[in-house]
């Protein structure tokens, strides 16, 4: 047993206060969950204390909430962990999740300093001890990305279930079922298995920075529930899916490849990888892209491949019209995206994130001097080029191959 | 006042499978669920579902199985329902999306799972109930014109009419807390089984008996209260299951000293006898002294290849991972009996229904019965999904053949002013709900479980007793009505309860021992006297008792070894 101090981020709706946090102490095994922690609160102090839970083992996705600042499952998330999370975190930033969050207005401005701490203060930056002082507490938010309801809990119904509904979220087969069963490649079922088995908790739409800018993007949960329809061989209509999702401009290139789903997902879903897999196959059905997000990312890693730091002067082009070296024949639209992204270029300079006028003459950005070692890491990352699904390959260093050292040494590298 | 033809209470397989089946024969259908449908318990469901559906397989060794799995306690005109009915019903399932596992032709291929004579359990990995049950929810979203979800809405009592039918129901919508009175022609409940009544457990939080408890409280018979099932493969302390799988896989028990001990009590089926043979098996070598100071043996997969459990076990590398912090695929995994399913229920025919005309039940919630004594693994996605179909069918055709008749609003003035007193409950005025619920489910996991004997369950009676009384008084922190998880908690316990008591009666009633009643003071099974059912049903303040068949067709009870 140890003394654990929730920091919980509570709104009571009908109290007509804004959100405020609220420390509860707690007495468990580090191994069991931060959820058994909010239920030894609530079961002891304030039976008030409101968290949709029910399996208390990952499988029912009913508590999706941050704690320290990450999305995930309160019932997966060990307790013991989630303290030495949270004392790093003290540790490296000299601020608690709660301080580094958003202003806790956000829903309520008025409210922004109330704290009903039943303890001390909050943990201030003060002197930084990496000790495992049970007194950093460890913090505890709704889901990111949607209104909250009362304390933990959030509206997933008018955000992630009504973008899970978007993608015709069922079976499209042509025709009379078969006798038996549909006869298909047994690799197929274990591909989509993948994207089975989410179990939609909403972390990687908490997580999702697309959906922070972009509210209407369809999001990871959605587009990987769209993936377990394209990748089923069953269903027929394969390509009206693709050109529905690929033409939506919150569609499957309004994701920025930021990996936060995939950190996120309790379940190894890997909804950025099923995201990747549905631009794939478009480009496949010859679908393009429309915002050039696709191109952008390919002309991104290629000059990054080449001269080691991105030169922007390339990427423009790149970006909007592939095949610079002489070849360049933008069309039409290609044309009009470039110059409406000049704007965007002088604000680039103006701001300084563009540092000189003249790199964006094509030719002056420099290659780094060390090339030779971005190449190891492509070449490495190539041939490593596989992706995570856990129903075949397990998880990563599950196997523990000499393999694995090297690719430490070239990233460190 | 909301109306539908049918009103399924209750979201998981056997619900979502009623509320399908209704609605394709026409009718309008509701289904209400305290929780959003995919948090169902049927989510947790792992290894796979039972089909005679193999070329060399046939339904009579698949019924045969079945009912030696229930001690000769099941009845067998439903088994064999089941049993026929469900090749067809993995075919609808495959089409309509499920994702089950192939084998190298590209068809459907099965595993091994205890209890059965073939390999005939289909499967996604080791997530079955989950992919089964999110496939229906696609269904469901699909017809949302034809079936209205009623999501996040808690269920208090049933409606009756003055001729004894059921007509409706009394809920609250959990988000807002406004009460509803809703009328419906059929009701169906198929709000899963009782496991919370025991702690540990490896049911989840929302299954608190509550169909199994709306049902007895208005009159219709439960049967079979005492047959509780404890799965021999859960994590001490947690209960988190460990599917049957594993040991469907190839893995092996062993005890403290490294002895595949199930050598001694099942020589034949070994590791995959029923689940009561292997739990008692299991709990013996712990009581006399040849488990692990944690009160457990082991369970060692890391025989089974790796791929395979990358492929076939994922589920449970993650629960070994997260929940015990042990590598199934490098050691052996601390693991003991825990409760896991409830036999017994509400007392249906084979189209689910109850004794009270309206009323149906299907599920876990239900006692058909299919089951008797002991369930066979990956037998129960079966049961919810054969007759939630067949309750959903003739609830259907029952609507289309009677007039609605209006439930009286007095039903739901009862539930506001319950609801009122539990709110009004002064601080301190009684115990928490909390510990009331704990102390229940430390008593019956100790006195009602794996072994039983009379001074055991009687003092476990008296307990419940007691804690009902206490229950009366007991006080809740809340006092909101958006989302008041505290006042449904209190409304649950109450459910839990009525559970429990039945659930001891039976068990103190039958003097032998079959299936998951093992008595120590009666350690033999008794055919003569014990081959028939235990009805309960509801007189005044508790159960009272009385008997009924079991139906048997062409398999005569014989004894039973693995």
């Amino acid at each position: 047993m140890a003394e654990y101090t929730i920091k919980v981020r509570r709104f009571q709706p009908e109290s007509g206060e804004g959100p405020y946090w609220e420390e509860f102490n707690v007495d468990l095994d580090p191994s069991l969950s931060v959820l058994d922690g909010l239920l030894q609160a609530k079961d002891n102090e304030d039976g008030s204390l409101a968290v949709r839970c029910s399996c208390r083992a990952a499988i029912c996705g009913s508590c999706g909430m941050k704690i320290n600042g990450q999305s995930g499952l309160g019932c997966k998330t060990q307790i013991g962990e989630a303290q030495e999370q949270a004392n790093k975190m003290v540790a490296a930033t000299g601020a608690t999740a709660a301080e580094a969050s958003s202003p806790i207005g956000a829903q309520a401005p008025e409210a922004q300093d109330a704290v009903r701490a039943t303890g001390q203060e909050e943990a201030g930056p003060g002197p930084i001890t990496a000790t495992t002082d049970a007194a950093t507490p460890i913090v505890i938010e709704p889901m990111g990305n949607m209104p909250v309801i009362k304390d933990l809990i959030t509206d997933m119904e008018s955000t992630h279930w009504t973008k899970i509904r978007r993608v015709t979220p069922w079976l499209l087969p042509h025709g009379e079922p078969p006798e038996r069963e549909y006869v298909v490649e047994p690799e197929s079922m274990i591909d989509i298995t993948q994207s089975m088995a989410c179990i939609q908790c909403g972390a990687c739409v908490s997580s999702c920075l697309s959906m922070e800018a972009d509210p209407g993007f369809i999001g990871p949960a959605a587009l990987a529930k769209a993936y377990r329809f394209v990748g089923d061989p069953r269903d027929a209509e394969t390509k009206e899916r693709l050109h529905d999702l690929a033409h939506d401009p919150h569609g499957i290139y309004d994701c920025t490849h930021c990996f936060s789903c995939i950190d996120a997902c309790p379940k190894g879903v890997a909804p950025m990888d099923q995201i990747m897999r549905l631009r794939r196959k478009a480009g496949e059905e010859g679908i393009e892209d429309p915002n050039s997000g696709h191109d952008h990312e390919i002309a991104f890693v290629k000059i990054i491949e080449k001269k080691g730091t991105l030169d922007e002067s390339l990427l423009l082009q790149e970006s909007f019209a592939p095949g610079f070296k002489g070849k360049l024949k933008p069309n039409k639209r290609a044309i009009r995206e470039m110059i409406g992204s000049i704007p965007t270029a002088i604000r680039g300079i103006k701001t300084g994130k563009m540092r000189s006028l003249h790199k964006l003459i094509p030719g002056v950005h420099p290659k780094l001097p060390d090339q030779d070692d971005v190449k190891a890491i492509y070449k490495h990352a190539e041939e490593h080029n596989e992706e995570l699904n856990l129903y075949i390959r397990g998880e990563e260093g599950e196997d523990a191959q000499p393999d694995g050292a090297a690719a430490e040494e070239v990233t460190n590298g | 006042m909301p109306s539908h033809d049918v009103l399924v209470i209750g979201a998981g397989l056997a619900g979502q499978r009623a509320a399908l089946a209704a609605a394709e024969e026409g009718v309008s259908v509701g289904i209400i669920s305290k929780v959003h449908p995919v948090r169902s318990h049927s989510n947790a469901a792992q290894g796979g579902i039972n089909a005679a559906l193999n070329p060399g397989d046939s339904w009579e060794s698949h019924a045969f199985d079945t009912i030696k799995g229930s001690d000769y306690l099941g009845d067998q005109d439903a088994i064999e329902i089941m049993t026929r009915e469900a090749p067809e019903e993995i075919l609808h399932l495959e089409h309509l999306g499920v994702t089950f596992h192939r084998n190298e032709e590209g068809k459907l291929g099965t595993r091994a799972f205890g209890g059965a004579s073939a390999a005939r359990t289909y499967y996604v990995a080791d997530i079955t109930g989950q992919a089964i049950m999110h496939v229906l929810y696609e269904q469901l979203m699909k017809y949302s014109e034809q079936i209205a979800r009623y999501e996040e809405w808690f269920c208090s009592s049933l409606a009756m009419d003055e001729n004894g039918e059921c007509c409706g129901v009394v809920t609250r919508n959990v988000a807002d807390g406004s009460m509803e009175l809703f009328q419906a022609k059929s009701v169906i409940l198929c709000t899963g089984g009782n496991g919370q009544v025991w702690q540990p457990t490896t049911n989840a939080l929302i299954c608190t008996g509550d169909g199994i408890a709306m049902a007895y409280r208005v009159g219709a018979k439960l049967m079979d209260m005492e047959m509780i099932q404890y799965h021999p493969t859960t994590l001490a302390g947690k209960g988190f299951l460990i599917t049957e799988g594993a040991r469907g896989e190839g893995a092996h028990l062993l005890n403290a000293k490294g002895e595949r001990f199930m050598e001694k009590y099942a020589p034949n089926k070994m590791e995959l006898a029923s689940r009561d043979v292997v739990s008692r098996a299991e709990q013996t070598e712990i009581n006399e002294g040849r488990g692990f100071p944690d009160g457990t043996v082991a369970l060692d997969i890391t025989v089974v290849p790796k791929k395979r459990v990358h492929e076939a076990l994922r589920e449970i590398v993650l629960v070994g991972r997260d929940f015990a912090g042990v590598d199934i695929t490098r050691e052996p995994i601390h693991i003991k009996p825990g409760n896991h399913y409830t036999m017994g229920g509400v007392k249906t025919d084979v189209d689910g229904r109850t004794d009270i005309p309206g009323l149906y039940s299907a599920g876990e919630t239900a006692c058909v019965s299919v089951h008797g004594g002991n369930r066979l693994g990956a037998n129960s996605l079966l049961d919810t999904l054969i007759f939630g179909k067949r309750s959903g069918r003739d609830a259907a055709a029952r609507a289309k053949r009677m007039e609605a008749s209006r439930p009286s609003k007095k039903v739901l003035e009862d539930e506001e002013n319950l609801v009122a007193d539990i709110i009004s409950r002064e601080k301190g005025s009684g115990r928490r709900i909390s510990e009331i619920k704990r102390e229940l489910g430390q008593t019956m996991d100790s006195k009602v479980a794996v072994f039983r004997d009379e001074a055991g369950i009687q003092e476990a009676l008296e307990t419940v007793k007691r804690l009902k009384e206490e229950a009366k008084t007991a006080y809740i922190d809340d006092h909101g009505s958006v989302f008041n998880q505290d006042l449904i908690a209190a409304i649950e316990l109450g459910y839990m309860l009525d559970n429990a008591e039945c659930t001891c009666v039976a068990a103190l009633e039958r003097k032998e021992s079959r299936g998951a009643q093992y008595r120590t003071d009666y350690p033999e099974r008794n055919d003569e006297e014990w081959l028939k059912h235990i009805d309960l049903e509801l007189n005044g303040d508790g159960p009272q008792l009385s008997y009924s068949e079991v139906t048997i067709t062409q398999w005569e009870p014989q004894e039973r070894t693995y």
